[in-house]
């Protein structure tokens, strides 16, 4: 992993990984502590690698990675749910980790890549989480699907076997309200036996 | 009208089938019959609008951005009850981003009085969402406090601080769960509604036996993923509003109504929802507020509501008081009911505990005396089984606690007093799915180690009223290259009627559901029910059926000259219509469409009546002959020396007339179990009493259960046909979310033979019952 500045709210950043997924909570806590630069109020340069794009844009320094995806860059599969880390509606990958974009500031960001909702599944076919959730019907309003299937889609990159523990706790940081965990855990051990 | 006689499966598929014949209106579709025999109604077709959920493409509202689009916040009142004397929005509106600034209050009139915490003041609309919170929080308002009552006890008191007289008092509730008008006001009590059959009072003097208990229930929050949310789009020609909602038809009407608009001139869109629960059932006071903004503005105007504006004012499920009392006879036939319930939905009114201890089991006797209290607290509005969750809880409890008082099996004593054959037979299969028979007596299943964990299987019902919307519209059209829509203004907040509509439509004309594009949740097509209530199956999919065959009719036509038979002798049949004599003679249907003289035919139809007519009509909505229901089982392991409780499982049996998805209804059974254990055991809306401030308005102390608290869920659903519409369909949502926590109760019971009458049942309120805690005391909450 990249290594990046560590600001407060980077670390708060690294809060947000243990809460998407406790398996994999190492993002921000090891980067090096350097003095944050100041900015602000107005908006600043900055680029972003998203869905294995490089994108340049003006934020204002307090717009999370959330905020910016789904305002400046059109990406509204990332959903805000809480904005604050507790329900896991904004989850994202930060360098192939899944993280909360709700609790990352975009200027944060730096040279790590993102992957959104979008990004999962390039060019049409579905990425093999997706498709067992619409196969097991791991969907009811759908509102927290997107960030549910970026922390299962993160555990089947690092987990060759998953058992459903393993998928309950991968996806321990989520609420979904209309109750879809028992068919996201099946969907995700199905996945797991096709993956890409 | 024109009818004619047709025969109709009666009865539970696997069970007992039987046919009925019913009187239906000629222009209707013929019996459909059992799931067995049908292609794709009954089948688990997979969600219709998966795929854009799973990738992130569908638009809920919180997503709409349209050019020129403003953003909007509330200034929200931090006192529990104040009267504004003077509001000063010179900075808000001086500020520069600002393109408007209304006043939600104002002085020296009722609305002057904010009555909680998070009422509406003032609102700003910005060019951004962080502009128009700093434009907020600019304005000024000179508050003078007022003396309030956030507790149920308190406010019950004589001397409590009034939170309305009687003039500013409301005496009904427009926006959520039905409340009685016209009952009478004292103090902060409105009240009783009374109801009576027999006579309660003398027959509790003679019973045999008498179960006599209090219950509390806590406020609980409906906790939308999706915020509460509009973006309202005003311009000379007329309003466009993308809203958040369980009844675009019915916001459309409100706002006509509240702007003085023809309805011509309202349109009210939506297509992903992200989950209501019953709290966006209507327009609401941010939805007036974003409207009258983009009306100010001259511009589209978007308010999505934080989380703690959704905690403190987006609706919740009341809080509730009652006393239980049953008497039975020694051979557990009951003798009397009687509940006395009081309830609080803050500043709103709807806080009864419903009709289960009325309706659910035979008794001639019965009273109830129904109070709602006032407090200085968000509005309460219907969520998901209002009044039969709260009232279920005790009912429930008070049955099982009868049946361990008559030494009977707490399903035996049911097989007694409950007159209805569907429950029959879903305590029947949930018995044998549960493992009714390993049940040991109430704290006697220690485990092989003698440890301290207890574990209890437990059994509750359910009741819920089989809603219908009468006004229910559906247009079916066959364009010239056979392609096939659907079109109502019926929404999908996640319940997957999208995917029942394709069913059942693909059904009548021979086609795959993936063959039918369904547009729903927009005003501009024929008007569709509300998804609340539990109605939106039972409303709409007759309703869709019935257009499909008087679409079918036009196509059979146009095919009988080329397949030399009349329209009669005709069938529509994997993409073909073919003839019933010699199927092999057939044409594609899309042959048959390219023959149309016009680009499309269509045919619009509503829902009829019930064949058997129906119990009770209020307006557009009314109440089917037959209830719905389900039974669970739950078994429960309690740690004693924590006090914790893990729901381990939990078997659902339930009817909602003829399923037409059952993957989807498992999902949304499997919905229903997980909220009312989250209801039993975690949730709770804390109110500090010195503020009036809720002190968890977020998700991570307003805990809602997660993965790693679900249980292994296991759900049945009966076919329970009774020939009464075109589909038989019914509703799942709510009789799936009743049941769930006295039945994780009554294994509680049977883990540790203790009762606990409070809900949530926290490890503290567990150590308490086992007098291995100090008892809390008064619970300050609700």
């Amino acid at each position: 992993m990249k290594t990046r500045s560590l600001t407060r709210r980077a670390f708060l950043g690294g809060t947000a990984v243990a809460t998407a997924g406790a398996s994999m909570r190492v993002a921000a806590a090891t980067a090096s502590a350097v003095a944050p630069p100041s900015f602000g109020p107005d908006p600043v340069p900055i680029r972003l690698n998203v869905n294995g794009h490089d994108v340049a844009l003006r934020v204002e320094p307090r717009s999370t990675l959330a905020e910016t995806l789904r305002g400046a860059l059109g990406l509204t599969g990332t959903k805000i749910a809480c904005n604050r880390g507790a329900c896991g509606a904004c989850t994202v990958w930060l360098d192939g980790v899944a993280v909360c974009s709700c609790t990352i500031l975009a200027i944060d960001v730096g040279e790590g890549a993102v992957t959104t909702i979008e990004g999962l599944a390039p060019g049409g076919e579905l990425h093999p989480v997706q498709a067992a959730f619409v196969q097991h019907d791991a969907v009811q309003c759908g509102f927290c699907t997107p960030g549910m299937i970026m922390s299962a889609a993160c555990l089947l990159q690092h987990a060759a076997d998953p058992s459903g523990d393993d998928v309950r706790s991968a996806i321990s940081g989520h609420i979904c309200r209309c109750g879809t965990y028992p068919h996201v855990v099946e969907a995700t051990l199905a996945a797991a036996k096709v993956r890409p | 009208m024109e009818t004619r006689q047709a025969r109709f499966p009666r009865g539970i598929a696997g069970v007992g089938l039987d046919e009925v014949e019913r009187e239906v209106p000629a222009d209707e579709a013929p019996p459909l019959a059992p799931n067995a025999a049908l292609a794709v109604i009954g089948k688990p077709v997979a969600r219709h609008n998966g795929r854009a959920k799973v990738t992130g493409a569908i638009r809920y509202t919180a997503d709409v951005q349209l050019p020129g689009m403003l953003h909007a916040r509330i200034l929200r009142s931090p006192l529990a009850h104040a009267r504004i004397r003077a509001i000063d929005a010179r900075d808000a509106e001086a500020h520069p981003g600002v393109r408007a600034v209304l006043r939600v209050a104002e002085p020296g009139t009722t609305s002057g009085t904010v009555r909680h915490v998070g009422a509406a003041v003032a609102a700003v609309a910005a060019t951004s969402t962080a502009a128009a919170a700093d434009a907020a929080g600019r304005i000024r308002v000179d508050y003078e406090p007022l003396p309030f009552v956030t507790t149920l006890d308190d406010a019950r008191a004589a001397d409590a601080p009034r939170v309305f007289d009687e003039a500013s008092a409301p005496a009904g509730n427009p926006a959520g769960f039905p409340a009685p008008a016209g009952l009478p006001l004292r103090g902060n009590v409105r009240g009783p509604g009374r109801d009576q059959r027999g006579d309660a009072a003398e027959a509790l003097k003679h019973a045999a036996i008498v179960v006599d208990g209090e219950y509390r229930t806590q406020v609980q929050t409906h906790c939308c993923l999706e915020p509460h949310g509009i973006v309202a789009d005003w311009r000379e020609d007329g309003l466009t509003v993308y809203m958040s909602t369980q009844f675009t038809a019915g916001v459309r009407h409100e706002i006509a109504e509240a702007f003085a608009l023809p309805l011509a001139r309202v349109r009210v869109v939506v297509d992903g929802m992200g989950g209501g629960f019953g709290s966006k059932s209507s327009l609401g006071n941010y939805g007036r507020i974003a409207i009258a903004l983009s009306r100010a503005a001259r511009a589209p105007v978007r308010l999505v509501l934080e989380r703690h504006e959704e905690q403190m004012d987006a609706g919740n499920r009341p809080g509730t008081w009652q006393r239980l009392r049953i008497g039975a006879n020694r051979d557990g036939s009951l003798a009397a009911i009687s509940v006395v319930s009081f309830g609080t939905a803050g500043i709103a009114l709807g806080a009864g505990i419903g009709n289960m201890a009325q309706a659910l089991y035979t008794c001639a006797n019965f009273e109830s005396a129904q109070h709602d209290v006032f407090t200085n607290a968000g509005p309460g509005c219907a969520m998901r089984g209002p009044g039969n969750v709260p009232g279920g809880w005790a009912l429930e409890q008070a049955i099982d606690e009868l049946a361990h008082r008559l030494a009977l099996d707490p399903l035996a004593l049911r097989d007694r007093i409950d007159p209805s054959p569907v429950r029959r037979e879903e305590r029947r299969i949930g018995a044998e799915r549960i493992g009714w028979g390993r049940r040991h007596a109430p704290g006697a299943n220690r485990g092989p180690d003698g440890g301290p964990i207890r574990r209890g299987i437990g059994v509750a019902q359910s009741l819920w009223g089989a809603n219908v919307q009468t006004n229910a519209a559906c247009e079916v059209r066959v364009m010239r290259d056979g392609s096939v829509e659907v079109v109502s203004s019926v929404q999908d907040i996640g319940t997957g009627v999208t995917t029942v509509l394709a069913q059942v439509v693909a059904e009548v004309l021979g086609l795959a559901p993936e063959q039918i594009t369904v547009r729903i949740g927009d005003t501009e097509f024929p008007e569709g029910p509300p998804s609340y209530g539990s109605r939106t199956t039972a409303s709409i999919t007759p309703a869709a059926r019935n257009a499909a065959w008087l679409v079918l009719q036009t196509l059979l036509r146009e095919a009988s000259a080329t397949l030399e038979t009349a329209p009669s002798m005709l069938v529509a049949r994997d993409g073909h219509i073919a003839r019933l004599d010699e199927p092999a003679r057939r044409i594609p249907l899309r042959e048959v469409a390219a023959k149309l003289r016009t680009d499309r035919i269509s045919a619009v139809a509503s829902r009829g009546d019930d064949y058997t007519g129906f119990k009770r009509r209020m307006g557009d909505a009314a109440l089917a002959q037959q209830d719905l229901g389900g039974v669970q089982f739950a078994e429960v392991a309690v740690d004693t020396e924590t006090g914790v409780i893990r729901v381990e499982r939990v078997v659902a049996v339930q009817d909602c007339g003829r399923p037409i998805n059952p993957l989807q209804i498992e999902s949304q059974v499997q919905g229903g179990v997980l909220m009312g254990m989250s209801f039993a055991l975690y949730e709770d809306r804390l109110l500090d009493p010195a503020t009036g401030r809720m002190v968890n308005p977020d998700l991570e102390h307003y805990k809602v259960a997660g993965p790693r608290e679900a249980p292994r869920i296991d759900v049945v659903v009966l076919e329970n046909y009774q020939g009464n519409s075109a589909t038989d369909a019914y509703g799942i949502a709510e009789p799936a979310n009743i049941a769930t926590a006295p039945a994780i109760a009554n294994a509680v019971y049977n883990a540790i033979g203790v009762r606990l009458r409070d809900s949530p049942m926290t490890p503290a309120a567990v150590l308490a019952a086992l007098g291995r805690a100090p008892a809390a005391g008064h619970r300050e909450s609700p």
